[in-house]
């Protein structure tokens, strides 16, 4: 297992991690761009720029790009978050340089007018597709909430409004404010040929201008608070909360998504027995998110509409507790079990390596092994997993309670 | 890189299937039971579903506790399904640890507790996924278009109702058990890093002593008739589902349907996606699939989009299963081609895709499909090949759910 760099003259890097036992590889651009690059006005751009990346460049139409990514073969696909938007392909090792090819290619998109209007729909499809669907809008409210004026507090997708508003102009302002070659990486892992890679990327990439992009954030502070969305047709009550944590650059983070496990793991937690195995809810969990300069505990809650005052009550108890009854070696040693199992299972495959050291390095410019990974958990200990406790009250958070329910 | 698969018969009816992965360091496993929710009885479905919840709630030695702690001690990713044919309990870990997990299920299936005093909490449970599915309204048109294109039992969604939940008693819990946790019609599947005979000798020391009566057939009788049913929902926008029948995972032209749903839903260039979404606008998730019981198969499609452009997605969508009968071209069959072969090695990179795999070929096939038998007959595919079966088996009969604030229409010829 190789880990190599290169950077081209206009700022693309290249970053890769090669291992010639592997029978795939997967490789993505990833773009630091996301929703916390956006204004109010502009709030969606990320995510429809990452649907318009694929329909078409000067040397190719939008059928010709969905067609020549199945003649490759690959599993292709894309992403955005608040920070990132990240597309990628996972193919057999043969397809590297067409997988090179058209990658390159359609980041360097026409967005023609007829096709964002065409796409707009598709995305305003998206967005009543995620209204239909538990927790009908509670987690972007929650979001909001916790982060009140902070960029983070908008919704990738961007609402209705916002998104019908856009302007094929105002896409492309954008991308020449967050796509320069300077801002994206090349991150590709598996069966790699990394001499030919580097020069596929220099004759693909190596004439896109350079143009000065920057981020202008500012750590946010965590809002407490409480909403409800009522929706009347919905058969549960679901219950998003958010509380602090610490940000990707921090050491702390292993402890943060440690004490996660523990307490809302969505099997064998404080949570799941309590809650999920006693028929008290139908489903309690909580999650850890890393930003640049932050970082999240999410937990997310279903129930009963009838029980769902008690079971919120519930939850907060157990919240509270954590900070009183400390976490125990043996709670300790059951979450690195899982975790560090989890790590060297999903490493197997390229395509999933690709994720984390494309994460690792945008994040932090940091590679870190299978063996690392696991390391810097197993590392941890039981003070400082209450530490984090300590420091990151889980039971302040942002909550926002939707369904049925009028009365709360 | 040649693929090594290995099949062993207990004496009791257990089939262990091996597939040898020793370039992983993980091991994966899928225990099969005869024990779908197709076996519910009368006034009972959901029971198979209860059943399940219930013999994770402490087996053998261990309480329900106990048995979460062991298998998180080592590692073990684990999973727990009922569909209409089975009861499926998976997992997997890293290769040290598969003796002791397997272990752990031998202890579920042959000794669970069944403790009574979890009854009414596992209740809790089951009560909860019925009123979760009504919240998720793509599961509950896709619920609903299998139950009318299988029929019954094959077509029932493994939860059940309120009421039938209400009344499963502690005796209808032991009685399931005793009746379908068995190791006849039950499939083992372990893949990744093994040794094969040691393998062996631990699934006879795990498994071996493991009896029960093998259960009756269950009969099948399914008219295809064109259907169309809408449920009224007050949603933002109309889901739509479409059935329509295809042939088995065991039949000679299994490759040729395989390819035709290909050519509909494979891929960004696929036909659905292109026509539907990408050159039209009108969803962002359209999708069809092939779907197999051992007797039958289908073609199950679906698509959601807002209320005002759902008719023109039904027609389109509608129309684009129908031309599928008018043929197929090279460069379709080709992209084809290229992401099945890609899949296939892809799959060889983790053991739970190989261990769910190997065990779904052997309920259907009574053999394991090798990846260069797979390879052969997708290379063997034709456009001429594919075209003749899709002149055979026209896509037609189909069964139309949809859900939404409007009803809408059906339009095009229907019946064969």
């Amino acid at each position: 297992m190789d880990f190599k760099t290169y950077t081209l003259e206009n700022g693309l890097e290249v970053v890769a991690e090669c291992n010639g036992q592997a029978y795939s590889m997967g490789m993505g651009f990833f773009v630091n761009a996301g929703s916390c690059d956006e204004t109010a006005k502009n709030s969606g751009v990320s995510h429809f720029l990452e649907h318009m990346v694929f329909k078409g460049t000067p040397k190719r139409s939008a059928a010709d790009v969905n067609r020549e990514l199945d003649e490759i073969g690959s599993h292709s696909n894309a992403y955005t978050s608040e920070e990132h938007t990240v597309f990628y392909a996972a193919a057999l090792p043969e397809y590297q340089s067409q997988a090179v090819d058209l990658l390159s290619d359609i980041m360097r998109p026409s967005l023609r007018e007829s096709d964002f209007d065409t796409e707009k729909k598709v995305i305003i499809e998206e967005i009543c597709k995620y209204d239909d669907q538990p927790p009908f809008g509670a987690h972007e409210k929650c979001m909001a909430a916790f982060f009140g004026q902070h960029p983070l507090g908008r919704s990738v997708l961007g609402t209705t409004e916002s998104v019908s508003a856009l302007s094929p102009e105002a896409m492309r302002e954008y991308f020449q404010r967050r796509y320069s070659p300077g801002n994206i990486k090349l991150v590709a892992a598996g069966c790699l040929d990394f001499e030919k890679l580097v020069a596929d990327v220099e004759a693909c990439c190596g004439d896109w201008e350079p143009f000065e992009t920057k981020r202008t954030t500012q750590p946010p502070q965590g809002e407490a608070g409480f909403d409800l969305i009522e929706r009347p047709s919905a058969a549960q009550q679901y219950i998003v909360q958010i509380s602090g944590g610490p940000s990707a650059q921090e050491p702390e983070r292993y402890a943060h998504r440690l004490l996660a496990t523990i307490f809302g793991d969505e099997g064998g937690s404080r949570l799941f027995w309590a809650l999920v195995d006693t028929g008290l809810v139908e489903y309690a969990a909580s999650g850890t998110y890393e930003f640049q300069d932050t970082g999240i505990t999410m937990t997310v809650m279903s129930c009963h509409p009838d029980s769902a005052k008690d079971s919120l009550e519930r939850l907060r108890q157990l919240q509270t507790v954590v900070q009183t009854e400390p976490i125990t070696e043996n709670e300790l040693e059951l979450a690195k079990s899982k975790i560090c199992s989890h790590i060297v299972r999903r490493s197997e495959r390229p395509a999933n390596r690709l994720f984390a050291v494309g994460s690792g390095w945008l994040q932090r410019l940091q590679y870190q092994t299978v063996k690392e990974s696991v390391e810097a958990y197993q590392r941890v200990t039981v003070e400082d997993v209450n530490d984090i406790v300590a420091k990151y009250p889980l039971d302040q958070t942002a909550t926002v309670v939707a369904g049925p329910r009028a009365d709360w | 890189m040649s693929q090594k698969i290995h099949s062993h018969l207990l004496d009791n009816g257990l089939v262990l299937v091996a597939e040898s992965m020793d370039w992983l360091e993980s091991c994966a496993f899928t225990l099969v039971l005869p024990a779908g929710c197709a076996r519910d009885p009368a006034g009972r479905h959901g029971l198979a579903n209860f059943v399940c919840e219930m013999v994770q709630r402490g087996c053998g030695e261990l309480d329900s506790r106990q048995f979460s702690e062991t298998l998180d001690r080592l590692g073990a990713d684990r999973s727990a399904s009922v569909s209409a044919a089975h009861t499926s309990f998976g997992a997997a870990t890293l290769a040290d640890n598969l003796d002791d997990s397997l272990g752990l299920y031998a202890d579920l299936v042959q000794r669970p507790l069944l403790p009574e005093s979890q009854i009414e909490d596992a209740r809790q449970v089951c009560y909860h996924e019925i009123q979760s599915i009504e919240d998720d309204l793509a599961q509950l048109v896709m619920h609903e278009v299998r139950r009318r294109t299988y029929g019954d039992p094959w077509g029932r969604s493994s939860q059940g109702t309120r009421e039938s939940i209400a009344a499963v008693q502690p005796g209808d819990l032991r009685r399931f058990v005793g009746q379908s946790y068995i190791p006849a019609g039950a499939i083992l599947s372990v893949a990744g890093k093994i040794d094969r005979s040691r393998l062996c000798d631990q699934v006879q020391s795990h498994f071996g002593s493991w009896q029960g009566q093998p259960q009756l057939e269950l009969d099948s009788n399914v008219r295809h008739a064109p259907e169309y049913v809408h449920l009224e929902q007050s949603s933002t926008q109309v889901h739509i589902a479409v059935a329509y029948p295809s042939i088995p995972y065991n039949h000679a032209d299994y490759f040729q349907a395989r390819g035709a749903v290909g050519v509909l839903s494979d891929g960004m260039s696929s036909r659905l996606f292109t026509h539907v979404r990408e050159e039209r606008g009108l969803c962002y998730t359209v999708y069809a699939t092939y779907n197999s019981l051992r007797h039958e198969g289908r073609i199950l499609s679906y698509a959601a989009t807002s209320t005002d452009r759902a008719q023109e997605t039904l027609d389109v969508m509608l129309a684009e299963l129908i031309r599928l009968s008018d043929g197929i071209d090279e460069s379709e069959l080709s992209c084809l081609k290229a992401r099945v072969k890609s899949a296939l090695i892809m799959q060889q990179e983790s053991s739970s895709a190989r261990s769910g795999a190997i065990a779904g070929d052997w309920y259907h096939l009574g053999r394991v499909r090798t990846k260069e038998e797979i390879t052969e007959r997708i290379d063997g595919l034709t456009v001429e090949s594919v075209n003749q079966y899709l002149a055979e088996n026209r896509p037609s009969n189909f069964t139309v759910v949809t859900l939404g604030a409007e009803r809408l229409e059906v339009n095009g010829p229907q019946e064969e």
